[in-house]
Parts: C-alpha cells; structure tokens; sequence
C-alpha cells in the first residue's frame, strides 16, 4: 500500500476535486467579502466605492433585522424540537415487531423525496388553504372557524411543513442508531431489574445521543437555509422572513449587494458556528 | 429480540405505526389522490376521498399546457449530468484517500465537508455574477456544474465510505497476483465498488432532482427545471388544484421510486458516515 | 529457486524505528517461521519482502537479484493473507485462475493448474462458489490454491490460521507443511504462535521489537534458548524463570527450567511448595505451585497419573543437567 509511487499517484488523483472545490469556496468567497465593504447597487449606479463596515453596521441596525433573527430561530428550533421528539418516538415505535414494517417505513420516509416547492405548494393550496384547504373542512366540520394559516400562524405553518420534510430524515437516522443497539445491553438491564421507563431514559437515550447530535447538527445547516418553502407560500411576509431570505431580498429584490453580501457574510459565520461541532462528532467518527 | 411477544402487543404496534405512517403520507396520497379529480371535485365542500369520477384529463392538461417535458428533461439533464460528473471526479479521489490515506487525508475530508455548510445564499450574488460573465446563466451547463459542486463532498464522503468498506488486503492480494495498477482498478475494485457507486448515484440523483435554491434562482425560461416549473403554480392563476396536484404527482413519483430504493444509503450518506 | 536474502533492512514510521539494521538469509526451498509477540514487526517485515511496503534502507534480494524496488505484481511471490482476500464478486474458480490470467497463461494450462490445485485442495465441488459461501478453512484453501498455480519462488504466508478454530487450525498446519514436502518450494510464514512455529519451521526467527532474537531449528531453540526472551517464548507452558537467591546459588542472574524437567516427589526433593491449580490435560497434568519462595508460580508438567489436590504440599527435583543460566544482559551462559 504505503509505497512512494502509490503516493503520488493518489495525489495526483485527488487533485481535481481538491482544486474544483477550492476554486468553488474561495471564488465567491471573497467575491462577497469584497462586495460587503462595498457601496455596490448593480442598478442604481453599480460599483460606487469602498464603504468600510457600512454595510455590517446597516445590514444589523435594519429593522428587518431582529425580526428576521426571531424567524430563523422560530422555524430552526421549533422544526428541531418536533423532529428529534417526534423522530425518537417513531423510531421507537418502528423498532418494535408488527406487521408490514418495511411499508410503514416506506409511508414515513416519503415525504422526503418530495421537492421542497412541491411540498410548500400541496401544503399552502390543498391544505391551508382559509376555503377550499382541508384544514378549512376540518374546523368546519367541528364548528370552529377555518384559520387564515400563512397570514395568521404563518410561523407555525412554515415550521408544520419543514417538519413535516424532515420528519423522516431524523426518524431514519435515528432509526438505524436503535438498531445498532446491542439487545443483550437492554436485557441485561431488565435482567437487573429496569422498568421499561429506565431502560429508555439510561440505555436508550444515552445510545441515540450521538445520532440525535448528527441530526440536529446536520438538520441546523439545512434549516439555516431553508428558501423554497417560504419563496412559495408566503414570499417572506407575515413575519417569516428570515435571515437567510432577508439576505436574498437584499441581493435580487432590492438588488443592494453590498448589504446583501454583508448579511451573506453574517450568515456564513453564522453557519460555521454549527459546523464546527458537526465537524468535531464527524471528526470523531473518523478515527474509529 | 429473539422472544416471543404477545400477540396482542403485535397487533397494537401494527395499528399504531399504519395510522402514524398513514397520517404522515397523507399529503402525498391526498396529492395523487386530486390529481384524479376534475377541478369541481377538488374543491367540493365537503371533499371527496375515493367516490369521485377518475379522469385522466389533468394529466394531458398539464403536458400540453405547460410544456412539461422540457422542464423535465430539464431536471433529467441537470440531476443526471451534475450527478454523473462528480462520481467522475469523485472516485478518484476518494479511492486514493480511502486506500493511500496519509496524515492530511481526514482533514481534506473534513474539509471538503465544510464547504458544503457554505450558506448558499451567502454566495448567490458572485455565482450569479460569474455566471453572467461566463454566459451560462439560464443555461444547464450552469447548473449542472453548480449542483456539481454542491453535491461533489458528499458523493467523495459516500464513495470513500464505501471504499474504506473494502479490505485493502485484497487490493493487495492483487497486487500479489501481478495485477497493474490498471488491472486492480479493472479487475477487483471496480466489481467490489460497484454497488457502493450505484447507491451514490442513487442519492445524489435525487438530491439534485429536489434542489430548490440554485435551480430556482440561476434560471428563467430556458433551463428551468421541474422546480421552478412547480414553484410558478404559486402565482394565483395557477391555482387549479387538480392540474396542481397532477404537475406535482409527475415531478415527485420517479423520485418517490427511486427514493425508496436508496432508503438504506440515505441514512450514511446523508450523516457522513457518523451514523451506521 | 527462492533464496530471499535481507541485506541491512530497516523500517521507520515517521520518527518510529520498527526495524532497526537487520540482516538475514532464507535458503532456497527452506519453512522460515517468523514468529515474536504482537507488534514485533514480523508481519511489516514479511510485506517488504512482498514488497506492499517500501525499505527505509537496506536491500532485498531475491534469487540473487536485488528486488528492493521491484513491484510486488514482478517479484514473482505468492502471498496468503490473514483475512484470505478473495475476491467476493469471482467464483472460486475465477480467483484460483486471477494470478494466471494476470499472467497470461493460455487457458489449457490454467485449467490444468486449477484441475491440479482443487484436487489437491478438496475444493473440486465448491469451484462455482462465490467465496461468501464457503467456510474458514475452505477460503483458507482457496487462498492457498490461488498462491500455488503461479508456482511462486516463494510462498509468504500472513497468519494465515489464526481466524480458523482449533480443530481445523492443526489440520491445516499438517496440510500446509505437507505441500511444502511435495513442493519443495521456500515459505516464509509469519505467526504469532510459538506451537506453530515450532510444528512447521525448518528454521525459526524470533523477533522482538524489531530486533532478531534468535535464528535456529525449533529445537536448537528448545534446548539452547539464546537468551531470556526466547526462553520464556519457546515451549509450552512456558519456561520457568527464577531470579534471586536459587539462581546465584548456579552462577546467573535468572535460571531457567521447563516444566517437563521438573520431577514431583511426595516427600522430598529440592524444592517444595503448594500445589494451587492443577490441570488435567489426560496425557498430561500442569501443576502450578505457589509458595516455592522461587518465584510467583512455578509450572511442573507431570504424567497424566499423577494427582495431587489444591492445598497439598508437594516437593519438586528439577533436573539439574537441564537447567538453562542467563547472566545479568539475559543472554545464554554455556
């Protein structure tokens, strides 16, 4: 294996991915980071000169701003917390012995290979829509008054439906992490006398927290990210305006680069921050 | 478990799990389920599940009206081409990192990993920039080689997982046997790897099937893929839920299939490895 | 012919040293055993004569040619590894012919030398196989059918038992020193079982961190231990060593005495002590002795026969004439 000539060989091998992905870091990489020091309006005059921190300092005193910070943390946190517990139940449920398992499985994975538009659409016309939407008929049926979801829990709709994306990716990782869990640990632990309770919460639990870890970190860089969804229901109104679909405004509604690129910047920071610590449990695995 | 559960338990989970897995592909049944429907139909008060007139006529509506088939030959194009040619560049690399690994090979890794974190929307205006500066704005070439990239750490990470799967005593044992270099590739690795390819395939495929920033915002009319093609339904015009509901059957069913096959890779590829 | 000579070989990872300066020499058609604890450096030391791993220095000869940096495919070896490494996705059939066709042997020939290996082998009935299918020892026999249609200069075999079970692990022992009677060709074959080394070698290298401790025939091994580590090596149980008081008394820092050459006496002897497990092997009893004031334990192995239980005093008598002294460096004092 190790020798001299297989070394270079592999070198040489890994070159062009190595440079492809490099020139596609670096590239727009600095190109932001030039722009955001940048009085930079491609329609209104273009490149009108450098403006040192302007840009940082406008894109966080903006009163879309905090706003759009409360949003990304609304959807981020509320679409993690329903995942993981919600992930961890049905993970459980599905690890237990019951027929037709493997359709039961095929029935929850779906709906993420459904394409984020088409899933924001279904949900925004079929279901909540005020008239026609199958929640309407619902609270009708029970007498209640069909809510306005996207104006009048617009938050909480967002979250329903990115939940409802990533429901299965944490349910599948987490149901592969149960799976791995060697049962004579659980019978010995009812050999010792456990409740069913304890086994969970001593055995069961500590053995996900790794998984759980990789979801929440890998779901946090998806979810930091997450356009679609609101580019088709709600355009960004309503308060669901988040960061990373403030800073896509600033690019190519309003078309102010500079303060676009600043945001992008915050953003990419911002993104770093997690995955530092999606590197580190990543890292770790390596080793092994 | 290797115990017997009772009967009555059995049942019970059965019931359970079908209604929450039920519950959860409702949306995509109730999808498929309109698009059967005629326009009045999807939107009777009070809905319709099953007892309604079966027809056809949205499918043929929508291909006709909307020149489907060029936003999905689009899509084909775009998740085929971008798929195709990172294993291209992938497999070397990551056949030389998993088997001549030296001190640096886990940082590379980790580091091609942190570029995929990179917040897309942080680097859209110099992307889109360059683009027009290249020409291939609108164009599949753009995209193709954008997704390319987005999704090539992931394809490297999938590719040396698989091939750190395999015992390099046996590459040695080729070597043994007076095989090349040529000859180990051809003859034992290529075999070995191939369904670890397939599956890395499989998955990208579908990642690059369902992207939904790039595609929608470095197109317009010309390359726009079945994305963008379900994204313009939002515009209030479009609202005719039985022809949404058939657009949207037809851009998520091939995935659906193809998805359900890649359910086993989903889970290492997508963790990186960290959960097996 | 398959004389493999090592001309001042050395090995470093980074800043590591695993093989310091070492030279050796296996005769054309000779069983060389490379035999020392976990991580001596038996098995990096039998890859660079394979050549899967570069000399830091040094040469390796082959035949008399210098094949220091000859790829592995050119140096015309055969290897058995550990693991087996058949290819999962050919056919028994198909990886008995790889090397030929590799090779370029025309397909009459491959399949006479196939024909002639499975018959050997036992491996007739499962050549349609996928190796997946086939038991330990018959993937051991197929790793060794595909070491020997390319009629090697030399066979190099990796621990090539040691995933087997103990019953099959003496069988194949027996068949692989049988095919070196009818081969007549040089093995080098690395182990970490000294049982091993001493059934097979016709010459036993014993290694330690590296450093050759002792070259010789097992039982130039057995009776003239060069030093302590090879004597607490070789032969089991093991040798006992006493250092102290008993073995000033014969002129050396440590003496040693295998359990074999100890004699149990009811009611006298040398020694005395009290017997603390005994295990009855039926052809033999290993008796482990505590309170000698020699050492911790000492091991006596004797006739099946003889019985004694937990707690009984006993009196030992070594047989002074096989006593084996070390000086204060632990080398051999004749």
């Amino acid at each position: 294996m190790a020798t001299q000539h297989s070394r270079s060989a592999a070198r040489l091998m890994m070159a062009p991915a190595v440079i492809l992905l490099l020139g596609w870091m670096l590239v727009p990489l600095i190109m932001t980071l030039m722009f955001s020091f940048k009085k930079y309006l491609p329609l209104r005059g273009g490149d009108l000169g450098w403006i040192g921190f302007d840009n940082y300092v406008r894109f966080v005193t903006s009163s879309a701003f905090w706003p759009s910070v409360v949003a990304t943390l609304a959807i981020v946190g509320g679409v993690l917390a329903i995942t993981v517990v919600f992930g961890v139940l049905l993970a459980l449920l599905l690890n237990q012995p019951m027929w037709g398992q493997g359709i039961v499985r095929i029935l929850v994975i779906a709906p993420f290979f459904v394409m984020p538009t088409v899933s924001a659409l279904v949900w925004k016309n079929m279901f909540m829509d005020p008239v026609n939407g199958l929640f309407a008929h619902l609270w009708k049926f029970f007498g209640a008054a069909p809510i306005e979801w996207l104006s009048q829990a617009s938050l909480q709709s967002i979250v329903m439906i990115v939940s409802w994306q990533w429901l299965p990716f944490a349910t599948l990782i987490l149901l592969t992490a149960i799976q791995s869990l060697d049962s004579e640990q659980l019978e010995a632990a009812e050999m010792d006398g456990a409740p069913p309770l304890k086994r969970f919460s001593y055995i069961i639990l500590p053995h996900l927290g790794r998984a759980i870890t990789v979801v929440v970190l890998i779901q946090t860089i998806f979810l930091l990210a997450v356009f679609a969804e609101i580019f088709v229901t709600t355009g960004g109104a309503f308060g669901t305006r988040t960061l990373t679909y403030l800073i896509y405004q600033r690019v190519l509604e309003s078309q102010n680069v500079g303060l676009g690129s600043a945001g992008g910047v915050y953003a990419i920071i911002l993104a770093n921050i997690v995955a530092i610590f999606l590197m580190r449990a990543v890292g770790k695995n390596l080793d092994a | 478990m290797a115990r017997a559960v009772t009967q009555r338990r059995k049942i019970i989970n059965t019931a359970v799990a079908w209604s929450i897995g039920l519950l959860i592909f409702f949306p995509i049944l109730w999808t498929i389920l309109t698009s059967f429907k005629t326009e009045a139909q999807a939107i009777s008060d009070p809905p319709v599940f099953l007892a309604f007139d079966w027809t056809l006529e949205n499918y043929s509506v929508v291909m006709e009206r909307s020149n489907y088939m060029r936003f999905l030959w689009n899509s084909v194009i775009i998740a085929g081409g971008s798929t195709i040619l990172g294993i291209i560049v992938a497999v070397p690399a990551a056949w030389s990192m998993a088997f001549v690994p030296s001190a640096r090979t886990k940082d590379i890794l980790l580091w091609m990993l942190s570029t995929k974190m990179l917040p897309a929307v942080g680097v859209l205006y110099p992307i889109y920039l360059i683009f027009i500066k290249l020409g291939i704005l609108d164009t599949r070439t753009g995209l193709v080689i954008v997704l390319m990239l987005m999704n090539l750490p992931i394809i490297v990470w999938m590719l040396y997982t698989y091939f750190r799967e395999i015992p390099g005593e046996i590459l040695e044992a080729a070597r043994m046997d007076g095989a090349s270099l040529k000859e180990e590739i051809l003859y034992v690795l290529t075999p070995m790897a191939v369904p670890g390819i397939a599956s890395t395939l499989l998955l990208n495929f579908i990642l690059a099937w369902n992207e939904a920033f790039w595609t929608l915002n470095l197109t317009a009319a010309k390359a726009a893929p079945l994305t963008a093609f379900i994204a313009s339904y939002s515009s209030p015009e479009g609202l005719f839920y039985a022809k949404l509901s058939a657009a949207s059957t037809m851009a998520i069913a091939p995935i659906l299939v193809l998805g359900w096959f890649s359910q086993k890779q989903l889970v290492s590829g997508l963790t990186f490895g960290a959960v097996k | 012919m398959g004389q493999i000579k090592l001309n001042q070989v050395t090995k470093s990872f980074g800043d590591v040293e695993v093989i310091p300066p070492l030279d050796l020499t296996i005769e054309d058609g000779e069983f060389a055993v490379f035999v020392g604890p976990s991580g001596c450096g038996k098995s990096t030391l039998l890859r660079m004569i394979a050549g899967l791993e570069d000399l830091t220095s040094g040469s390796v000869e082959i035949d008399g040619t210098d094949a220091t940096t000859t790829p592995p495919a050119k140096r015309g070896l055969a290897m058995v590894f550990q693991s087996y490494a058949l290819y999962p996705h050919m056919s028994v059939r198909k990886n008995i012919a790889f090397p030929m066709r590799m090779a370029g042997v025309d397909q009459a020939e491959q399949d006479r030398r196939i024909k002639a290996a499975a018959e050997a082998l036992n491996l007739t009935d499962y050549l349609d196989r996928r190796p997946g299918q086939l038991s330990g020892g018959q993937r051991q026999r197929v790793a060794i059918g595909r070491a020997i249609v390319r009629e090697p200069s030399a066979f190099l075999f990796d621990e090539p038992l040691s995933n087997l079970d103990a019953a099959l692990r003496v069988g194949m022992r027996l068949e692989i020193c049988e095919m070196h009677d009818r081969l007549k060709t040089t093995m080098i074959y690395v182990t970490h079982d000294q049982v091993e080394a001493m059934t097979m070698a016709d010459k036993i290298v014993v290694l330690q961190a590296g450093v050759i401790e002792q070259v010789g025939s097992p039982l130039e091994l057995y009776h003239k231990p060069r030093n302590v580590f090879v004597a607490g090596f070789i032969g089991s149980p093991k040798m006992n060593l006493i250092s102290g008081a008993e073995a000033e008394k014969h002129g050396a820092r440590t003496i040693g005495i295998r359990p074999e050459h100890i004699d149990v006496t009811g009611d006298s002897g040398l020694w005395q002590g009290v017997v603390g497990v005994a295990e009855h092997l039926g052809s033999d009893t290993f008796f482990h002795i505590h309170n000698t004031g020699l050492a911790e334990t000492i091991t006596v192995r004797a006739p099946g026969e003889v019985s004694f239980d937990n707690g009984d005093v006993i009196h030992l008598s070594p047989r002074l004439d096989q006593l084996h002294r070390f000086d204060a460096q632990g080398l051999r004092i004749e």
